[in-house]
């Protein structure tokens, strides 16, 4: 297998944009392109990650688009549709094409743009990745299944609301150190889970969860460059290897499950990625989790490998995944604080890392950070795909 | 008071004893404490002010409110609207928020605008909730009549709430349909929606005394979302 590098890395803010889908994805692709600095490289191929085009963009066909925007023909394009996962799902196809020698530079997107529709439509619409049978019929809606999880989690492992509203204040305060993140606003424990007021502050979704417990609905876009080993020696920047990846499934249904609390898809995904780059856990400097609730980075801080089970809280409390902790995790404000424009999610992970690796995350930089690792959450963890970045000489 | 000529006196509409509206502080999810208080005529000027910018802005409907808000507020300093109240959101003496209403009659509030410059912890809940707390609690109406501008409050009020369709009755603002908070509703909605605490500190309350407009930059970037592009 030939070795993948992502030679550039861009974004758009994350927020709500008055720009259309396909401007927001040619934005971060010139962006990445600027940063790849690629000159007279062609592009062979462009994957673009997207969830809700067709429906609520009434868009299709968007690698086709991305090409004509950017008139990049003849390069292959496909668009990629995996849910929360299809932004690292469409970076896993990318590096299949180069590893393969099928293609030497792919341009990889990550677009979404949720908020043209109101709240009710965009929670059905991500809804709608549930079991249609056993789940959305019911009324199954994310931050329902997010609110179920947590209070197993909490009555089994002693975590409390207090744990949730440390990984919402960690992840907030890292936000305002990103200036592409959706919210740029600190939140404080008195503010939103102490004080009197908190209950009008930070009303309940989803008990447990609070509003300061789910992330925004974002519009934006995130895009890489991936490179084969040749090229990345003719540009001369930073090598930042794409060292592993991995991907694994569970039950579509989340009762299925044995155990509900065990995110089998995470601990899979990153037991193949980290196989594959030949190193562990410890061996990581950076983590992107998928912090689409706040009870997901707790649990996902343990599947993947990075603390045991049950102890991810207390790893929290010590300040451990602080930016200035032993393993910072979501330097870039997480879903929590930077956004989660669904199909991008698993792009800007990566973008997150690549800045990391390359030190170019101006304010929010983990110093000599060599090794970097993501977690693009599908479904309800029933689609899981892991990624580790690392810097080579 | 100052004198009135007898032509001036007749046309400023009658109005009735309203209550003070007693200051209160609210911890905002940010940890920082907004102080709610009534606002005096001559405060006026400055809240036209810090509205002035905000006629141009058409995100989030803030232009029609911003300028309904600004003849509301002028006709209240000029005394030509009947039981105006002004109330202001104070963070550390920098306006967060304004929110303003009259009293109709005795049972029935007319609920005018809830405008907000410091987005993102729910500054408009906390004020709206203050404008229904002064209607209910310390007017001792009824009924507040209510309608939204725009899509954020209608879920803030209507759906959050819940508010009760009046529609056969056509509100102030331009003949909308009116929405109604019962009395009932809103001691049902206490809980979860009014908060805040009394007295107000007297170091606190200091802080508050005079009303600082925000920085421009930031009521840019908050009111109209007019954030950098990177790329």
């Amino acid at each position: 297998m030939n070795p993948v590098y992502v030679a550039g890395a861009g974004m758009t803010n994350f927020g709500r944009s008055e720009w259309s889908l396909i401007k927001l994805a040619s934005v971060a692709s010139l962006s990445a392109l600027h940063h790849a600095n690629l000159g007279e490289i062609p592009i062979d191929a462009v994957v673009v990650a997207n969830m809700g085009a067709a429906r609520i963009n009434h868009q299709t066909a968007l690698g086709s688009a991305l090409v004509d925007q950017l008139a990049l023909y003849p390069a292959a394009a496909e668009a990629v549709e995996n849910g929360p996962a299809s932004g690292a799902s469409a970076v896993k196809v990318g590096v299949q094409a180069i590893a393969a020698g099928m293609a030497d530079a792919v341009l990889v997107t990550g677009v979404e743009r949720m908020r043209v529709v109101n709240g009710l439509e965009g929670t059905d619409f991500v809804a709608s990745l549930s079991h249609p049978e056993a789940e959305y019929i019911y009324g199954v809606t994310l931050p329902s299944l997010a609110g179920m999880f947590a209070r197993l989690v909490m009555d089994r492992f002693g975590v409390e609301r207090k744990h949730l509203a440390m990984v919402a204040i960690k992840n907030h305060e890292n936000g305002t150190k990103n200036p592409y993140a959706h919210i740029q606003q600190t939140v404080t424990m008195e503010g939103i889970l102490t004080a009197p007021e908190a209950i009008v502050n930070n009303p309940p979704i989803a008990e447990p969860l609070h509003l300061f417990d789910c992330c925004p609905v974002s519009d934006g876009a995130a895009s890489i460059v991936l490179v084969s080993e040749a090229i990345a020696e003719r540009l001369r920047c930073p090598k930042i290897r794409v060292a592993g990846i991995g991907q694994a499934t569970d039950t579509h249904a989340v009762h299925e499950r044995e155990d509900p609390t065990d995110l089998k898809a995470v601990r899979l995904a990153s037991q193949a990625a980290f196989s594959m780059a030949g190193i562990g856990p410890s061996d990581v400097d950076v983590v992107e989790l998928h912090d689409a609730f706040t009870i997901l980075e707790i649990a996902e801080s343990e599947a993947a490998g990075f603390f045991p089970r049950g102890e991810g809280h207390l790893a929290l409390e010590r300040g451990e995944t602080r930016l200035d902790g032993r393993l910072p995790i979501n330097p870039s404000g997480g879903l929590k604080a930077k956004g989660h424009p669904v199909g991008a999610t698993g792009v800007a992970h990566l973008v997150e890392l690549t800045w990391q690796l390359r030190g170019e995350a101006t304010g929010r930089q983990i110093e000599d950070a060599s090794v970097g690792y993501a977690c693009n959450f599908g479904g309800f963890g029933n689609n899981v795909v892991a990624t580790v970045l690392r810097r080579e000489a | 008071m100052a004198h009135v000529s007898e032509l001036e006196a007749s046309l400023r509409p009658p109005g009735m004893n309203m209550p003070p509206y007693p200051p209160k502080a609210i911890t905002l999810a940010s940890g920082e404490v907004m102080v709610v208080r009534q606002v005096e005529r001559d405060e006026i000027p400055i809240l036209l002010e810090a509205i002035y910018p905000l006629l141009w802005v058409e995100r989030d409907f803030y232009d029609i409110v911003a300028a309904r808000l600004f003849g509301e507020l002028l006709a209240y300093k000029r005394y030509r609207v009947k039981d105006e109240y002004v109330l202001a959101g104070l963070i550390d003496g920098v306006l967060a928020g304004m929110v303003n209403g009259r009293l109709v009659d005795q049972k029935t509030g007319m609920s005018y605008h809830t405008l907000t410059i410091r987005r993102g912890l729910r500054v408009g809940s906390h004020l709206f909730a203050a404008k229904m707390e002064y209607h209910i609690e310390h007017c001792g109406q009824e009924e507040v009549l209510i309608v939204a501008e725009s899509p954020i409050g209608f879920r803030r009020w209507m759906i959050e709430y819940p508010l009760e369709k009046r529609f056969e009755v056509q509100h102030e603002l331009g003949g909308v349909p009116s929405w109604v908070l019962p009395r009932q509703t809103y001691y049902d909605a206490k809980a979860r929606l009014v908060s805040g605490r009394r007295p107000v500190p007297e170091d606190l309350m200091r802080t508050a005394e005079k009303i600082v407009l925000p920085e421009q930059e930031m009521v840019v970037r908050q009111v109209a979302g007019e954030k950098e592009e990177k790329a």
